[in-house]
């Protein structure tokens, strides 16, 4: 198999570039066969050193996107243990995230209330160039938003649309200290800039009428939230990947672009027949620069930005009706393009910012770029023309080197602090590692199956923190007992503080992962919330007693402010409610301790339950359609007697003469001994 | 009496200051449930814990077993023992001053009084709360109360509770000490002194 893998490598750029596909499926048909002797293949000691003790913790927290489930799982690391799933773009039944009255408007979008996405690319917010712990940023792909998560509480705290998107795969991308998110658009649409929303073409007319967008997002980490300060209307391509440079290369960020063809149709072709794409640099200070001494122009806009309040816990969306844009070619110096191999993914600077790595997907080699050699060819004006007035650079006059036969269909590439890269093969299936400096190729590890991106802690930033190597693949196949045709993706962790690569473990993740980062988890876990401070919740509808609950009737609207504690909900019993009201249970969870929230359900229901962390306040929709009683019931296990946390409605027909009223046991009459003693 | 007696009787009574500054009295609970523990501080004038919603949560694991929950209003000691702690550090710091050894004697008794009185008083509270447990409980252990230790450990079902002295019991205890080596010392040299 290795020999089969390296005569193949070796002999790979003699060939075609289907005949190389041919040979990748081989691959991974053989694959099939021998995995199970391979995965055995491990050092005798790698359980140990993956192993963390009941009640030990993770040396680091790693956060994986969900792809397709629209979430973020977080794993430790090295054990691979799942510690918590982050619902961002998807309705989440589990805990009522998008199902409940406060977190609805999280999701919804200028097309209305969308409950899911695809969410592709995590990055965890910069100070200095390093990963802070404080928020981890992710892109929706599908209907293009970019998140941001609270890594106090674990939660989606704020999600912006992107206007003049379509795709929003390019996402996204802070800068070192996190002024600004960069986002790019996978698809070019038309961009008619007298009108919001995205315009009409034929889509014939794709050459002349569609753009790409690449929106400018200030994080305004002072006062908390997102804002679309710009973007910069790009050429028509199709914007892939993108990440930021550091140290000298700081103010640049770096983008992947295909389909320079501007193909419209059966792109797998279209977009495949330029022997040259685009890494296009975009220098970002320059950029706000321009945008802030009035080089920016407006259009109409239509996007939705939703913020989850801290102390409230409700989401609120408003909608912002404009946005500013700089077109490149108003903007000398602001955007280059380097021709890259056709059709790139990953774009990765290393440590020192000085190269950036450009995976050619279709290439049989791996071209480093210079950051220095860029500088001086704009210096000297060493140009091949220009794209819509954007100056595009001499191949030669910024190429560093090329890694000689990588393996084949590179995708992405990370870096270990010490001058070493790692580099994803899709279809010889394998991690290489070579050297930045001397472009040498220096150990291969096969990996099961097909890996796409692969994460180092740090593995973007400044220092690399070099000890553990995240690779996740794409195809699973017979690496865990079989659970039908659907199968969960499998990531794998191998050990790269030594020279070899030593795979450590596998472990399988939740829909598919795209990336990942991974923090110290000593830069997070202090930080992190036991439960919310009651005094401090501000929720309009809250109560903080059990003397201040109540029933109320407005209409046809009936509201429920009620409290949970171990181990009764007060109230209790409810009376009065008819059929077709809008019945709304504001439920306050009283508990002031840790790990101890209380579910609320309702029979009937039809969203899902709400689960209320203590401290917090969440409400829950219920629409009768039946006259009778109707159970409610705390979910989550909270205490001896969770069992008995229940409480009943009794819903009367419409217009019965049933009164309004509410308790929670019953009174007693006083006993004897007492009153003889009062 | 020497002038380093006087400043040990106005140390020993300012001593009684710590008393504002740290809790009284620690009860620690411990269960599997509880790895970080759960700690009530009793002070002079009123009740803490090792978070502020201590109290809350020791009343959500006591009303299982039918103890009345505890609220710091329940107990009028809370209102007035800082009066007495300020009536004892004036009367020490006054007697320091005068240096009548007899008066520090008599401060050091009434002080060991009162300070003997409140651990009786304490222990009246926790066997109250331990044995007046509501008819309607959900968990009733037969025979079985659950009086929290004064000192020392003590199993009461799946919690282990130990209890011991706060550094303002200390203070207490120390001021006594201190009081009673002025009276011994300013025995020996009771005819050199100037002022007696």
């Amino acid at each position: 198999m290795e020999v089969l893998n390296q005569k193949l490598t070796a002999i790979a750029p003699k060939l075609g570039f289907m005949l190389t596909l041919m040979a990748g499926a081989v691959l991974q048909a053989c694959g099939g066969g021998e995995g199970n002797q391979k995965s055995t293949a491990v050092d005798s000691d790698a359980a140990s050193a993956v192993y963390v003790p009941p009640g030990q913790h993770d040396e680091y927290y790693s956060f994986l996107s969900g792809g397709f489930n629209g979430q973020v799982s977080v794993y430790g690391l090295p054990s691979g243990r799942l510690l918590k799933v982050i619902p961002v773009f998807t309705q989440f039944a589990e805990n009522g995230y998008g199902y409940n009255e406060e977190t609805k408007p999280m999701l919804m979008t200028s097309h209305g209330f969308v409950p899911w996405d695809d969410l592709h690319h995590p990055k965890l917010s910069r100070t200095d160039g390093m990963a802070d712990g404080k928020f981890l940023y992710v892109n929706g792909n599908n209907t293009p938003r970019v998140a941001k998560v609270d890594l106090t509480t674990f939660e989606t705290v704020e999600i912006m649309e992107i206007p003049n998107s379509a795709g929003n795969h390019c996402s996204p991308y802070p800068t070192n200290n996190n002024e600004y998110i960069l986002a790019g658009t996978r698809f070019s649409v038309p961009i008619n800039t007298d009108k919001a929303g995205i315009g009409d073409a034929g889509l014939d007319e794709y050459k002349d009428k569609f753009r790409g967008s690449i929106s400018f997002i200030k994080t305004n980490e002072g006062n908390g939230h997102m804002e679309l300060d710009f973007q910069v209307l790009v050429p028509g391509f199709d914007y892939d990947l993108a990440n930021g440079g550091k140290g000298p290369s700081g103010d640049w960020v770096f983008f992947t672009t295909y389909n320079t063809e501007k193909s419209s149709t059966l792109k797998e072709l279209g977009a495949s027949q330029n022997d040259r794409d685009y890494l296009a640099a975009i220098n970002w200070k320059l950029a706000a620069k321009y945008a802030a001494e009035g080089k920016a122009h407006e259009m109409p806009a239509n996007y939705y930005h939703n913020t989850m309040d801290h102390n409230s816990h409700i989401a609120k969306s408003n909608v912002i009706k404009k946005v500013r844009y700089l077109l490149p070619e108003e903007c000398p110096g602001m955007m280059y393009l380097i021709p890259a191999p056709k059709s790139p993914h990953g774009i990765d600077v290393d440590p020192t910012g000085e190269y950036m790595v450009v995976n050619g997907k279709l290439a049989a080699t791996l071209p480093v770029f210079s950051f220095s050699k860029m500088q001086q060819a704009i210096e000297n004006k060493d140009f091949d023309g220009e794209v819509n007035g954007i100056p595009v650079f001499k191949y030669e006059s910024v190429l560093y080197g090329e890694v000689q036969e990588p393996g084949l269909g590179p995708l992405h590439t990370e870096f270990d602090g010490k001058g070493n890269a790692y580099s994803t093969m899709f279809v010889s299936s394998e991690v290489v590692k070579w050297n930045v400096k001397d472009l040498k190729v220096l150990d291969r590890m096969p990996v099961y199956y097909s890996p796409g991106h692969l994460m180092i802690p740090g593995g973007d930033t400044r220092e690399p923190d070099g000890k553990y190597l995240v690779v996740m693949n794409k195809i699973t196949k017979d690496r865990y007992l079989p659970t039908g045709p659907e199968l969960l993706h499998s990531a794998q962790l191998i050990d790269i503080s030594g020279d070899k690569m030593r795979m450590l473990l596998d472990f399988p993740t939740l829909a598919e992962p795209h990336y990942a980062q991974a923090i110290q988890a000593d830069k997070v876990a202090p930080n992190s919330v036991k439960f919310f401070k009651l005094d401090e919740n501000s929720h309009p509808e809250a109560v903080k007693k059990e003397s201040d609950v109540k029933v109320t009737r407005q209409g046809r609207t009936v509201k429920v402010n009620m409290t949970s504690i171990r181990s009764h909900f007060t109230p209790d019993n409810i009376e009065g409610v008819q059929v077709g009201d809008t019945v709304i249970f504001h439920v306050t969870n009283l508990e002031q301790d840790w790990d101890v929230p209380h579910g609320f359900a309702i029979m009937g229901a039809t969203n899902a339950e709400t689960l209320i962390m203590p401290g917090a306040t969440q409400s829950l929709r219920w629409v009768p359609r039946e006259a009778g009683v109707y159970p409610f019931y705390c979910t989550d296990f909270c205490s001896a007697l969770h069992q008995e946390m229940q409480g009943y409605v009794r819903v009367s027909p419409r217009g019965s003469n049933v009164p309004l009223k509410f308790s929670t046991g019953e009174k007693k009459p006083v006993p004897p001994a007492q009153a003889s003693v009062n | 009496m020497r002038i380093y007696l006087r400043i040990i009787m106005v140390v020993a009574a300012l001593l009684l200051g710590t008393l504002f500054f740290f809790p009284m009295w620690k009860i620690y609970l411990e269960a599997p449930q509880y790895p970080e523990g759960l700690e009530l501080h009793i002070w002079i004038n009123k009740l803490g814990g090792s978070s502020e919603s201590v109290l809350q949560n020791f009343n959500i694991l006591n009303h299982y077993i039918g103890m009345e929950p505890i609220h710091p209003d329940s107990f009028a000691e809370l209102k007035y023992m800082q009066y007495i702690v300020i009536f004892f550090m004036v009367t020490g710091v006054t007697v320091g001053l005068l240096g009548k050894r007899k008066l520090v004697l008599y401060w050091v008794i009434l002080l060991a009084v009162a300070g003997a009185s409140g651990i009786a008083d304490f222990y009246l509270w926790l066997y109250k709360f331990g044995t007046n447990l509501s008819p309607e409980a959900p968990i009733k252990v037969p025979g079985m109360t659950y009086i929290p230790p004064l000192l020392g450990h003590k199993t009461l079902l799946n919690f282990n509770a130990l209890s011991l002295p706060g550094w303002g019991s200390i203070g207490i205890f120390l001021a006594i000490v201190f009081g009673t080596l002025v009276y011994l010392l300013s025995r020996a040299k009771i005819n050199s002194t100037t002022s007696e």
